[in-house]
């Protein structure tokens, strides 16, 4: 005789085990779609004739694809690394200052989040267009633009997380630190940082995300020549999906997917142990 | 001639908006003394304490510590070092790097840093500790982490704020005595903050009250406990009974005073006294008899109204025929009585003039 299921044996529900699986189907059942056909051999992404790492192949000869998907990792590099310092700053100034118009900052730092994107990229075009952002410079410098325009998207992503972090964090802690004769960078370095750096990487992981797979404020902002790999994709998948986009894009889930694991590895409690002044 | 303080005060205030926390105080802290700051909740001792730390800078007024002025140094310059309520350990370093923090930001040399930190973790009976993690340990270990970590860096003063309140009843009694033997063993000022009475009384040498900001009386606490100075003091340390009176006449060192309830009593007095004045006294000097007291006591006629038992003594509240309410503090010396107090029983109170304590404020 087995006992009823208690209030939290979950597994023991054969109706919330379906509702989990079926939950499961319906979020990666088309990532797993895509990543099979990526190696179909044919043409179009209907029907499974046989293996083959062909359109990987073409994928690698297909020098716009190419650049476009570099120019997507320098962006998102670029725009996360910016994105993050500016936000986790911004972050900081909230949580430790009292200043006049604070809450005005607070409300409009939310604002970029809920604008639709449409009227960002449209409001971005215009704004550069306006201060004639100059054009047709050569590689990496085209990028400039659009970097500008991930990072006026993504800091304040990075600037409500980490201000989360903040919340909990016990001032004592930075005032314990001076009064055992640390400076403020000393404190900032070794006390305040250390415990903002979940925070951090969440942040910088979500600015990496959103920067790498915009489409909508990176058309807008992109000049005429430049190509990012959202944009790259469109154009192709206007002329029929094929594998070799597919493939690309598997490509692309693989290095999101290994930043994460990174991350998150980062994340760790006892690596932070080891932190500390010449520990 | 007394021996320079260690820490002067001289009109220090600190103000928020218009309120002062801290209103013009002025104290001396003697060398190696353990001083206690006691007053209620929001009475500015955390206020002062964060003066003296550098964390607030005073409105107006002198702060010195061993004769330096402290106007504009900040608090990772000053020699003093604290002791937070929240013990505020670094929830990210081990227990070694939590206490060896502050000689690693100075740039001591390693074998000195490593040696200074294994007395400091044995001088709190923390050794073995090293790798523990805070969130490995108790309340009372974070405390000590925290005490040695601002003992190592041998301070002109360890300033402690509420130390003790996050603990439980058994494991602060512990601390008391701990923190008395830490503080001869190292020879350093202790300065605590507290609105635990018992706790000043038992550990400091001197202790200040404080009220709304501002020192109503500095003194040893025998001397604080027996003799206070005004009636916000008497009320706040102990339990007191308290009594309106007015002051008749001064005659031969002794005072007549008519108490409301009491009727017309004489005291031993120096005939400074005179109006409206407070009578005074301690549950414990209270006696209680059912017999009429012998001549020459204060005394008064009741019945019990209500006993609260604390184990080691009671606390038992007697209504007056005259409608005091006076509670007197009876020591529980036998296990079993053969005649115990029942509530609503008639009885009669009684003290020594002498242990009356008289406020004129």
């Amino acid at each position: 005789m087995s006992e009823p299921a208690g209030p939290l044996d979950y597994d023991r529900r054969l109706w919330l085990r379906a509702w989990l699986a079926a939950t499961f189907v319906f979020l990666y059942a088309p990532i797993v779609i895509l990543i099979a056909f990526s190696f179909n051999d044919s043409r179009r992404n209907i029907v499974w004739r046989g293996f083959t790492l062909d359109y990987y192949a073409r994928a690698w000869n297909d020098t716009s694809l190419i650049e476009a998907f570099t120019n997507s990792i320098v962006i998102a590099l670029l725009a996360t690394a910016i994105s993050t310092t500016i936000g986790a700053l911004l972050a900081l100034a909230l949580w430790r200052f009292r200043f006049p118009g604070k809450a005005a900052v607070e409300g409009a730092l939310a604002l970029p989040i809920v604008i639709p994107e449409i009227c960002m990229g449209v409001a971005l075009m215009a704004f550069f267009s306006r201060i004639g952002w100059p054009t047709g410079l050569p590689w990496p410098l085209n990028l400039g633009a659009i970097v500008a325009g991930h990072v006026a998207f993504c800091f304040p992503f990075v600037a409500i997380v980490v201000r989360a972090r903040m919340a909990g964090f016990d001032r004592a802690l930075e005032e314990a630190s001076k009064d055992l004769g640390a400076g403020e960078w000393q404190t900032l370095r070794y006390i305040t940082l250390p415990y903002m750096r979940p925070g951090l990487v969440a942040g910088a992981l979500l600015a990496m995300t959103l920067s790498l797979d915009d489409f909508v404020i990176t058309f807008f902002t992109s000049g005429p020549d430049t190509l990012t790999f959202p944009v790259k994709v469109y154009s192709m998948v206007r002329f029929g999906a094929t594998p070799t986009v597919n493939a690309a894009s598997t490509v692309l889930i693989l290095v999101t997917v290994l930043l994460t694991v990174i991350a998150v590895r980062l994340q760790r409690p006892e690596r932070t142990i080891v932190e500390g002044p010449r520990a | 001639m007394s021996p320079a303080p260690i820490l002067e005060l001289r009109e220090v205030s600190k103000r928020f908006g218009g309120i002062a926390a801290v209103d013009r105080v002025s104290l001396e802290i003697r060398r190696n003394e353990f001083f206690a700051l006691l007053g209620p909740s929001g009475c500015g001792k955390t206020t002062l304490l964060r003066l003296l730390a550098g964390f607030e800078r005073p409105s107006s007024g002198t702060i010195l510590i061993d004769g330096q002025d402290l106007a504009g140094v900040p608090p990772n310059r000053r020699p003093v070092n604290m002791v937070f309520q929240s013990y505020a350990v670094f929830p990210h370093m081990s227990v070694e790097q939590n206490v060896a923090y502050g000689l690693r930001v100075d740039g001591l040399p390693r074998a000195e840093t490593r040696r200074r930190v294994a007395d400091a973790l044995a001088m709190v009976r923390l050794g073995g500790f090293e790798r523990r993690r805070p969130e490995q340990l108790s309340g009372g270990q974070r405390q000590r982490v925290a005490l040695a970590r601002a003992l190592i860096k041998r301070p002109k003063m360890l300033l402690l704020d509420e130390p003790l309140s996050a603990l439980d009843r058994k494991l602060r009694e512990e601390m008391q005595l701990e923190l008395v033997r830490l503080r001869r063993e190292v020879g350093i000022t202790f300065l605590i903050v507290t609105h635990d009475q018992e706790e000043a009384l038992s550990m400091a040498d001197r202790i200040a009250v404080m009220f709304d900001g501002r020192i109503l009386q500095m003194a040893a606490p025998m001397e604080l406990y027996e003799q206070p100075g005004c009636r916000r003091v008497a009320d706040f340390i102990g339990t007191m009974n308290l009594f309106h009176g007015r002051v008749l006449a001064t005659m031969d060192e002794r005072l007549r005073i008519e108490v409301e309830g009491l009727g017309e009593i004489a005291l031993p007095g120096d005939g400074r006294a005179s109006g409206e004045v407070q009578l005074a006294i301690r549950p414990e000097k209270v006696r209680l008899s059912r017999q009429p007291p012998r001549d020459g006591l204060i005394a008064a006629h009741g019945t019990i109204d209500q006993i609260a038992y604390f184990g080691d003594s009671s606390h038992v509240y007697v209504r007056t025929d005259g409608g005091l309410r006076i509670t007197c503090n009876r020591a529980n010396q036998s296990r079993v009585e053969e005649t115990p107090l029942t509530v609503g029983e008639p009885c009669w109170v009684s003290w020594r003039p002498a242990d009356c304590i008289l406020l004129t404020e």
